[in-house]
């Protein structure tokens, strides 16, 4: 038995992504660099440009998805998306494995130390400020969706030369139907957060704000807005729900999705865990279709999905397995990314070791932005 | 305060047992980094409370620490006399509140990103540690026994899998009297090994009938506690300013008379072991699934069990966390098939927790899909990733097996 205070060191992932990748849909090794400029390949002009981020709802591990006995429950990412994707399969987040921090880290490309689980701003310029600010884009041009009151400061940071009114718009549908709703008991299945915050609710906008935004910018009655909602199964549905509208009615340049269903695996039921997989796997694919089918969307979008980090290894004594993300170890830190988009090689996997801070300065070169204060460098394969 | 500063009276507000612990080494603790030390505290402070494998445990670390030379002492401990700590951990009661301060620690290990340096400290004493002192073999080879499926009358879900590899899958067991012949093996097994805590039955709902010779813990029975518990959390979580590492606290420093555990459960060790399943289990208090996996996984780690049946029962549908969390009065709806999901995860993770333990190699597992025909049967004697189509019982599994 191992010591009973201090965890072992993890094992080593048994098969690389890559192999079971190369496996299952018959991808090749990529080169590192691809000949000529993203403008040459895609033909889109940077100001043209769209960029969306889903962050991978909470963390999946390579068991449950990748690995052979996974693939089952994300057929969408390997019969749909993978096959138009550049896949990176090491994706490492050195910093704290909390959901809000952990995005908040992606979003600024600097390991941010805030609090997980109090109401703050991140400390650095996050992706959105940068964008708005060196391209001169509006508000409108940059929005964040988020799964749950926690992360109603995502949106712009706390830096001096940043910050208030400089940052994404940031809508919380689950907030949005308890406005509109005032918290009816037929919505309750869209309202439940995690496990780990449960009752969390930090102050947000007050309600009229939320439901003139309904109407006004995503051209949606509260009726309407309800009696859809009645129709969806989770709250990442209902995230999802807003994004095609918000795709439809304002088409930002910048938007950035959080799932959070998959985080259902605190509560320890394995088979809600799987569940959570599954209907992220679907709504990724939605968005991705909704990205093709939509005017101001199609052919000129880069799409990146990535897990803001993994899930505890089952053999890491100190963890419980699938149930959490407290380890630190090899399989909670290591994770993956796709990108999809005109100019992108698909088809292709890149065994390079890449830092979730790599985000923001590769989205800057796509777009046409310098995000000065990042302390990642951009994927040379898709910049 | 540093280590090097501690007195004997410090340990006041100890429980008897534990203070002497601490006293009789106070000088091995003063040599201890800070980093270190509140760690083997919590051990030491619930010392009256723990299982006896536990006892000799923290007896071995604290004698193999005395034994140390100046040389090994460097060695086994540099990796976290490293560490920096901050002034706020330094001026905190580490004495009296150990766990608090090792969550404290936690928090700063992430966010002055040492977490990987304090991770290979750990993992590097830990090792030493196991290799200087290891746990003695058990006088008999242990047996897991997990029943899984209650009240499912049909699945076509791959039950086993992660297990099959490793072991003997039947597909024609016989289920009639199944569970009956798996818990008087167990009661067998704790009669001529009458050692305490050595023989266990947990149960994910009502137990069923078993001998008292068996360590009982359940689900059904803790629903008391489990309602004073809710409500509890939900009271916490409605008064401003709360958060949930607010309510870890609140719920770390819980006793069982807090729960009316001390009039339920005579044997104080008991009451304290399933006072904190349900408080630092997560989900434990909600899912029976989650419960009986957690509890197993504690069982095994803490009690190191000569035996241990594990019978999982349905679990109450998904519903809204903060609903989950509240006491209702509405009448619950139960999910027998994501429970089936949710046992076989479970049943892997019992004999993955069951194989941490000495003398893995002459241990036994079985799993059983409750009232059905098909079982999984891991041991030293059982050929690995065979199936067996013959018809067959529970009773000769077991005699195949052990």
């Amino acid at each position: 038995m191992p010591d009973r205070r201090f965890p072992l060191l993890s094992p080593s992932l048994a098969l690389s992504r890559r192999e079971f990748l190369s496996d299952a849909a018959g991808l090749a090794l990529g080169t590192s660099i691809l000949p000529g400029s993203l403008l040459t390949r895609s033909g889109v002009l940077q100001r043209d440009r769209k960029v969306v981020v889903i962050t991978f709802g909470g963390g999946a591990r390579d068991q449950e998805t990748f690995a052979p006995e996974g693939q089952e429950n994300i057929p969408h990412l390997m019969k749909e998306l993978i096959p138009q994707s550049a896949f990176f399969t090491q994706v490492v987040n050195r910093g704290i494995l909390g959901h809000y921090v952990a995005t908040a880290s992606l979003a600024t490309g600097v390991y941010e130390t805030i609090n997980n689980f109090a109401s703050l701003p991140p400390e650095n310029p996050t992706v959105f400020e940068y964008f708005r600010k060196d391209l001169k884009r509006p508000a409108s041009d940059a929005w964040v969706v988020a799964p749950s009151n926690g992360f109603n400061r995502i949106g712009e940071s706390s830096h001096r030369s940043y910050g208030l009114g400089q940052g994404a718009r940031v809508i919380l549908p689950k907030h949005l139907l308890t406005a509109a709703t005032k918290g009816g008991s037929d919505y309750e299945h869209l309202l439940r957060d995690n496990y780990e915050t449960p009752f969390f609710a930090p102050e947000v906008a007050g309600n009229e704000f939320e439901l003139e935004q309904l109407r006004s910018m995503l051209k949606l009655s509260v009726t309407d807005f309800k009696a859809r909602a009645l129709t969806l199964s989770s709250p990442d549905e209902l995230s999802v729900y807003i994004v095609r509208q918000l795709m439809r009615q304002v088409a930002p340049s910048l938007l950035w999705i959080t799932m959070h269903d998959i985080d259902i695996a605190h509560a320890g039921a394995f088979s809600l865990y799987i569940d959570g997989i599954r209907r992220t796997d679907r709504l990724c694919a939605e968005v991705w279709k909704a990205i093709q089918s939509e005017p101001e969307y199609a052919g000129k979008t880069t799409l990146f999905i990535l897990p803001d980090f993994g899930r505890d290894a089952d053999e890491d004594s100190a963890g419980n397995g699938f149930q959490h993300h407290r380890t630190g170890d090899a399989a909670s830190r290591t994770t993956w990314m796709m990108a999809l988009g005109p100019g992108i090689r698909e088809g292709v996997v890149h065994d390079r070791a890449l830092d979730s801070t790599d985000l923001v300065p590769t989205i800057g070169s796509i777009m046409g932005f310098s995000p000065s204060l990042v302390h990642g460098t951009p994927i040379r394969e898709l910049a | 305060m540093l280590p090097s500063e501690l007195k004997p009276e410090q340990f006041n507000g100890y429980p008897p047992l534990a203070r002497k612990l601490a006293t009789d080494n106070i000088k091995t603790l003063r040599k201890l980094p800070l980093s270190f030390l509140p760690s083997l505290l919590r051990e030491v402070i619930d010392y009256d409370y723990k299982f006896p494998a536990e006892r000799h445990a923290i007896d071995r670390e604290i004698g193999n620490l005395s034994s140390l030379s100046p040389a090994e002492w460097k060695e086994w401990l540099g990796g976290f006399e490293t560490i920096q700590m901050s002034p706020a951990l330094e001026r905190f009661d580490w004495v009296n509140s150990p766990a608090q301060f090792v969550e404290q620690l936690s928090a700063h290990l992430w966010t002055t990103h040492q977490q990987d340096a304090f991770r290979k400290a750990a993992t590097d004493y830990g090792n030493r540690l196991h290799a200087a002192a290891p746990p003695e073999n058990p006088p008999i080879p242990r047996l897991g026994i997990a029943v899984v499926g209650q009240d499912v009358t049909a699945s076509e879900y791959p039950l086993f899998r992660r297990l099959r590899s490793h072991g003997a899958y039947y597909t024609r067991v016989n289920p009639e009297g199944g569970l009956k012949t798996l818990l008087d093996f167990a009661a067998v097994r704790a009669k001529s090994h009458p050692i305490p805590y050595a023989h266990w039955y947990v149960d994910g709902g009502a137990p069923a009938i078993y001998d008292p010779a068996l360590v009982c813990v359940s689900y059904g029975a803790l629903e008391p506690a489990r309602n004073i518990l809710l409500d509890r959390m939900q009271k916490h979580s409605e008064a401003p300013g709360n958060g949930p590492e607010n309510l870890r606290t609140v719920m770390a420093a819980m006793r069982p008379s807090d729960l009316r555990l001390d009039k339920a459960i005579p044997d104080p060790v008991l009451a304290r072991f399933e006072m904190k399943l349900l408080t630092e289990g997560s989900g434990t208090q909600i899912f029976s699934t989650t419960f009986a996996q957690w509890a197993a996984r504690e069982v095994l780690r803490r009690a190191e069990p000569l035996t241990l049946l594990v019978r999982f029962a349905p679990r109450q549908r998904q519903r809204p966390m903060n609903e989950l969390l509240s006491l209702s009065t509405q009448k619950i709806e139960y999910d027998p098939a994501g429970s089936l999901v949710d046992a076989d995860m479970g049943a892997y993770y019992n004999w993955i927790n069951q194989q941490r333990l000495t003398a893995a190699d002459h241990s036994s597992f079985i799993a059983w899909f409750e009232n059905h025909s098909q079982a999984i049967a891991i041991g030293p004697t059982v050929p690995r990733g065979t199936v067996s189509s013959a018809p067959t019982d529970l009773a000769k599994i077991l005699s195949w097996t052990v």
